[in-house]
């Protein structure tokens, strides 16, 4: 291979790995079923169930079994709801937005980030489909011609934005995801044999690998990307538009996108970190997933912290600098109100712990990564708590002001979103290579440690001389 | 049902494929496929395929995305259903424009990877014959038709493909549905 080798470049596949060994260790975790594999899948599963119990309960009994009430309508439904949108956010980032950017580095965690986004979407959107209170009418939120009249959804809303949004954007992350998979399908395919081959030929849609296909799977990925990078952009934009559009002193801000855009993006990585930790560890997968892609990770996760403190501290200014008495108060009350130790949650995990990633050797750490990244998401979701749960609770008129804390419903119906997504996830890797592996076939030249990085130019420099 | 004799060889590294197939393009031999476990940089043009036109299906479906969408509201908001929402005019150009986004992304992207997988000829439970299982793995493979040649022909591409670094060459019958 006549390419220069670069010291400076660091690899991004170790172990001098070679095309057959790459196959080998991306797919055997979907050959066999692990112990480790099977509990963890049990107690997630329990912990779904639980989920769906407390679902039922909510429907059985109704919507007192929450402790919403009539001056705090927004609890931890809509909380959720957004922290969960939020998460989804980084899938699409990094597959699309990423590869615009010929980021290599992508490859590595593309594919569990993209699951991980569908996932997320998927408990995101049990919140308000159950918030409509009667979700077996849910779809009377679709525009379509009816016999009530001429009767159509409201599309000055952007609580129905909201839902085109998620839609489409669950849908096209599917896509995306699902036409990445059929190529590295078709390889745990023609390793397979009896029933097994028969399953995965099924799904892996008859992919030959024939070179007219893998062009035009390119042009797909790339337009495909082109449009989910605006895509993932409006999704959150268009979520906060259900604060930024109302008349709450605190929600009517015009930095709510961006603001929510860059939190998103935030939380979502810390999600990819706190699952690529785990997954690496427990499917050795040490070699592809390796320091390095966790330290850009972790950069993304410093800037957009930055981002996020800063819009916070821009909140605070401008709600001075108004002299609008109500604003002020707003603020004030996030800051010293009855929810006073959500803000310091939310500052102290979001805008102060990144700040840690500044240290490279912190940046490299795994274990120091790992409970980084449940902090962030922690910060994530007192951020939601405070914008909502806040605002509403001190509201113009004092004789209705209220004080908000989940009963053990709205608790359950959390607990089984994890559940949800973790008995998901579990089944993704036990199904499908975690790891895309085409595409780390395809930058193996390029970021393999035989080819770039310290040890390879020592050795380039050996043979001549 | 048709049948399809196939002379095949293997290669063991995408550099040594791309050299081959740009010396059998050279040759002009009439290659039938190339079949790797990844897309390897520059064999578009090595075999000279034409470029794709998925693009240009993915902007028409996104123009009729943007059409139903911004047309579509607008009917509905001053023919079907006249209604003044918060003081808005009916037809509330700016408002319509997050649906108008959404549902153009919505319609190319569909509309292109179900085009993308027709004219592959893909699809749930489609199973294509494959030559050999290894690549998807790690071989790479250049195929020639085996139809219309001669014995003396097919020796010339068997000596080719050994020539030119295939480490295995075989010859396999598929059936091409």
């Amino acid at each position: 291979m006549s390419q220069p080798v670069s010291p400076i470049r660091e690899p991004l596949i170790t172990g001098h790995k070679t095309y057959h060994d790459i196959t080998e260790d991306l797919v055997s975790p979907t050959e066999k079923t692990t112990v480790s594999w099977a509990l963890a899948t049990m107690a997630a599963a329990l912990m779904l169930g639980y989920g769906v119990f407390c679902l039922i309960w909510t429907f059985w009994v109704g919507i007192g079994s929450w402790n919403v009430n009539r001056t705090i309508g927004w609890g931890y439904d809509i909380t959720n709801f957004v922290w969960w949108i939020g998460i989804g956010h980084a899938g699409t980032l990094i597959s699309a937005i990423l590869l615009l950017f010929r980021q290599k580095w992508r490859t590595g965690v593309n594919r569990a980030a993209e699951a991980m986004t569908i996932f997320a979407v998927m408990c995101a959107g049990l919140f308000p489909a159950t918030h409509t209170g009667r979700p077996w009418f849910d779809f009377f939120m679709f525009p379509y011609p009816n016999t009530r009249g001429p009767l159509w959804v409201n599309f000055n809303s952007p609580l129905l934005w909201d839902l085109f949004a998620i839609s489409t954007y669950f849908t096209v992350s599917l896509l995306f995801w699902y036409t990445g998979l059929v190529p590295d399908l078709a390889t745990v395919r023609d390793r397979a044999k009896g029933l097994r081959r028969k399953i995965y030929a099924f799904f892996a849609m008859g992919w030959t690998g024939s070179a007219k296909h893998w062009q035009r799977f390119e042009s797909l990925s790339l337009i495909l990307a082109g449009l989910a990078t605006p895509l993932v952009l409006s999704v959150h934009t268009i979520v906060s538009y259900d604060f930024a559009t109302s008349v709450l002193p605190g929600w009517h801000t015009t930095i709510f996108p961006p603001y929510f855009v860059a939190g998103a993006i935030f939380s979502g990585f810390a999600m990819v970190q706190t699952l690529m930790t785990i997954t690496r560890k427990l499917l050795k997968l040490e070699d592809y997933i390796t320091i390095a892609h966790i330290e850009s990770m972790n950069k993304v996760i410093l800037l957009t912290g930055w981002i996020v403190g800063t819009a916070y501290l821009t909140e605070l200014f401008i709600a001075w600098y108004s002299g609008y008495i109500y604003e002020m108060f707003a603020f004030y009350n996030r800051v010293f109100g009855p929810y006073y130790w959500a803000y310091i949650g939310m500052m102290g995990c979001n805008v102060l712990s990144p700040n840690i990633f500044w240290v490279k050797k912190f940046r490299r750490n795994v274990t120091i990564t790992f409970f980084m990244s449940i902090f962030v998401n922690i910060g994530m979701w007192f951020e939601r708590f405070v914008i909502i749960v806040t605002t509403l609770a001190r509201d113009y008129l004092p004789s209705s002001w209220s004080y908000y804390w989940p009963s053990w419903v709205e608790i359950g119906i959390y607990l089984g979103t994890f559940g949800l997504f973790f008995t998901l996830y579990l089944i993704f890797v036990k199904v499908a290579p975690v790891v895309a592996v085409a595409e780390v076939k395809a930058i193996l030249k390029t970021a393999g440690d035989q080819y770039v990085g310290v040890e390879a130019a020592k050795k380039a420099e050996a043979t001549a001389h | 049902m048709k049948k399809k004799d196939v002379l095949f060889g293997l290669y063991d590294d995408e550099e040594i494929l791309l050299k081959a197939v740009k010396e059998a393009r050279a040759q002009h031999l009439d290659i039938m496929d190339v079949f790797t476990p990844f897309p390897v940089h520059g064999m578009e043009q090595a075999l000279g395929l034409a470029e794709s036109r998925l693009h240009i299906a993915g902007f028409v479906y996104g123009l009729l995305g943007t059409l139903t969408a911004f047309l579509g509201m607008t009917w509905i908001f001053t023919k079907d259903y006249p209604i003044i929402f918060g003081g808005k005019p009916f037809w509330a150009v700016p408002s319509f424009i997050p649906i108008t986004f959404e549902l153009t992304v919505l319609f190319a992207s569909i509309g292109m990877t179900v085009s993308f997988y027709i004219v592959n000829g893909q699809g749930f439970g489609v199973d294509n014959p494959t030559l050999d299982d290894r690549i998807t793995d790690d071989k790479f493979c250049l195929a020639f038709d085996k139809a219309g040649k001669s014995e003396e022909e097919l020796n010339r591409l068997r000596d080719f493909l050994k020539r030119t670094g295939a480490s295995e060459v075989h010859e396999k019958t598929i059936e091409k549905k």
